[in-house]
């Protein structure tokens, strides 16, 4: 009974890790003939000179960090006032964070489109410099499920009432409750959401090519309509920005842990 | 939650950990939440709302339904039939691999460490979606892909003889499963945590077997959670627009890929058709997740 069961499990692992396995290992594989004669990392030198990777890897880079930024101001001093002082409202936030999960960014950025254009009350798509903002607020609007989620799990693990009141009576002000009490506090939360908003933002396609805007997604999908073995160097480039977001948010939830019992 | 007159105190009593419902909301307190609901309401509301409103309108501006009923055109009824098909299978085949993979590595007896890398790799496999993601299966499955190659020189099989194409319905559900099944492990996980060891012993001090115990007591515990996992699956399948687009360019008519293209080039002809298309998605996203929100706090609820 026991050793049936088991041998089921083993059967459903091999057949997943093959199924997940197999592309990157092709793809690998692939990047790697770009030289007739042999293996080599030719497509990867090539990738990494064209200035066109360098100036969208940077811009989606920027974008990402700057979203992180607006993000966590947005979604901190909120989740936290929420936790504090206005909890009936947790619902409603939590609904709204939820939004751009049903609601789909193609859907989202065409909505911007219409509302935003260069004919409008607001037109953020009138200059570039505009469009980037327009194109940083719809990325915070991308990530606030994985960011609010992340630090609002944070806030209720530690106490936010007594925290606040002991700063409180200590004399600090508002501003120096949050950036020297609360946000230390939620370190690992913030950081968690942060390298989940990065690994969302750093390769996101629709908004950045229906905004017109020089991000990395949309160079890809130039790349890959053109050549041959760059796209496969970049999907391993990209696999491996995404593995280290994701290993950096387990290193940092391994740190908090300890941290937090001993506290 | 009814507010009683004695609870609408400003501060709690001493040392209480507990937040208490009902403060007084002093309009500095509404202050401390504004920024989120301008920013909420600006790029996230009003934008959707201002095209669920064009849907209904002509290009003038005047009421109409037409818009809605042009949805019904075979051209787009279509599309929304193939996206329907699409997210349906991937949803279906994700979720039941990605339970039995979640069941394996969670109950299935199987060393320690294969639990923690599953959880790592699905955290960042259902992040790997878009157009690199595509790259990897046009490597993979493509007419010069890996796999499509050893077929063709060792197996002697040529794939694409069976009428194959990575372009197609097959070849982009194979594709969404590559994020769909790391998702559902993701999400079905702490379901599955929930079932107490103490049932399965139960079952089994009543003479109950293995197959008695996953029929009659852990799938009756475990379906909400199934089920509404398998229809947010469905609406992250149905939305997605980049992984389809880098794959198939326009080859396929789905929606979100019909939407990119006129809101690219206006390939309708007419903008107002255009936000009853948005709409349509919204609504199909819409019902999937509420049903998703629904089943998840019944499965809270059975849990307690």
């Amino acid at each position: 009974m026991k050793s049936t069961s088991r041998l089921g499990a083993w059967v459903a692992i091999a057949i997943g890790t093959l199924y997940f396995l197999l592309p990157l290992i092709a793809t690998f594989e692939f990047s790697l003939k770009m030289n007739r004669d042999g293996y080599s990392f030719e497509a990867y030198k090539v990738v990494l000179a064209d200035p066109g990777f360098q100036a969208t890897f940077g811009y989606s880079t920027l974008m990402a960090v700057l979203t992180i930024i607006v993000g966590i101001l947005l979604v901190v001093p909120t989740a936290y006032w929420i936790q504090l002082k206005l909890p009936r409202l947790r619902p409603l936030v939590e609904f709204i964070t939820l939004l751009p999960l049903v609601i789909p960014a193609i859907v989202i950025v065409f909505g911007y489109l219409k509302l935003y254009n260069s004919s409008s009350w607001l037109p953020l798509t009138g200059n570039e410099r505009a469009t980037d903002l327009l194109l940083m607020c719809s990325y915070v609007t991308l990530a606030l499920p994985y960011l609010y989620r992340s630090v609002d799990a944070g806030l209720r693990a530690i106490d936010v009432r007594t925290l606040t009141e002991a700063a409180e009576s200590l004399g600090a002000s508002w501003p120096s409750i949050l950036l020297q009490v609360i946000f230390p506090n939620v370190k690992s939360a913030i950081l968690s959401g942060a390298f989940l908003t990065f690994a969302v933002v750093i390769g996101e396609f629709t908004m950045a090519s229906l905004l017109g805007r020089p991000a990395f997604g949309p160079y890809l999908q130039l790349i890959g309509s053109n050549r041959a073995y760059e796209p496969s160097a970049l999907a391993i480039i990209a696999f491996m920005v995404t593995w280290a977001a994701m290993g950096l948010i387990q290193v940092f939830a391994r740190n908090a842990r300890p941290a937090r019992k001993t506290a | 939650m009814s507010t009683s007159p004695d609870s609408l105190t400003h501060r709690p009593a001493p040392g209480a950990g507990q937040i208490r419902k009902g403060l007084t909301l002093s309009s500095l307190n509404w202050l401390g939440v504004a920024p989120f609901f301008l920013f909420a309401l600006l790029f996230l509301i009003l934008p959707t709302t201002t095209l669920m409103i064009g849907a209904f309108q002509d290009a003038n501006g005047h009421f109409t339904l037409g818009n809605i009923a042009r949805l019904f055109d075979d051209n787009i009824l279509s599309a929304y039939w193939i996206s329907f098909k699409v997210s349906a299978a991937s949803a279906l085949g994700g979720t039941v691999i990605g339970l039995a993979l979640a069941l394996a590595a969670i109950q299935g007896g199987l060393p320690q460490w294969i639990r923690p890398t599953l959880m790592t790799f699905s955290g960042v496999a259902s992040n790997f979606a878009g157009i690199p993601l595509s790259f990897a299966f046009l490597a993979t499955l493509g007419r010069m892909g890996l796999v499509t190659v050893l077929l063709r020189d060792y197996a002697d099989f040529d794939l694409y003889s069976t009428g194959f194409s990575i372009l197609s319905f097959l070849g982009l559900t194979l594709t969404y499963l590559y994020f769909q099944i790391p998702l559902m492990v993701l999400i079905v996980t702490p379901a599955i945590d929930g079932l107490r060891a103490e049932w399965r012993e139960a079952c089994e001090s009543l003479g109950g077997n293995s197959v008695a115990y996953w029929w009659h007591i852990a799938l009756p515990i475990l379906w909400p959670s199934i089920l509404g996992s398998a229809l947010l699956l469905f609406a992250n399948a149905f939305g997605a627009v980049a992984t389809a687009y880098a794959l198939t360019g326009s080859s396929l008519n789905i929606v979100p890929i019909l939407l990119y293209a006129q809101i690219r080039g206006d390939v309708l002809h007419d903008q107002n058709l255009g936000y009853a298309l948005a709409l349509g998605m919204i609504v199909v996203t819409g019902l999937s997740n509420a049903g998703y929100i629904w089943l998840r706090s019944r499965a809270e609820r059975g849990r307690e």
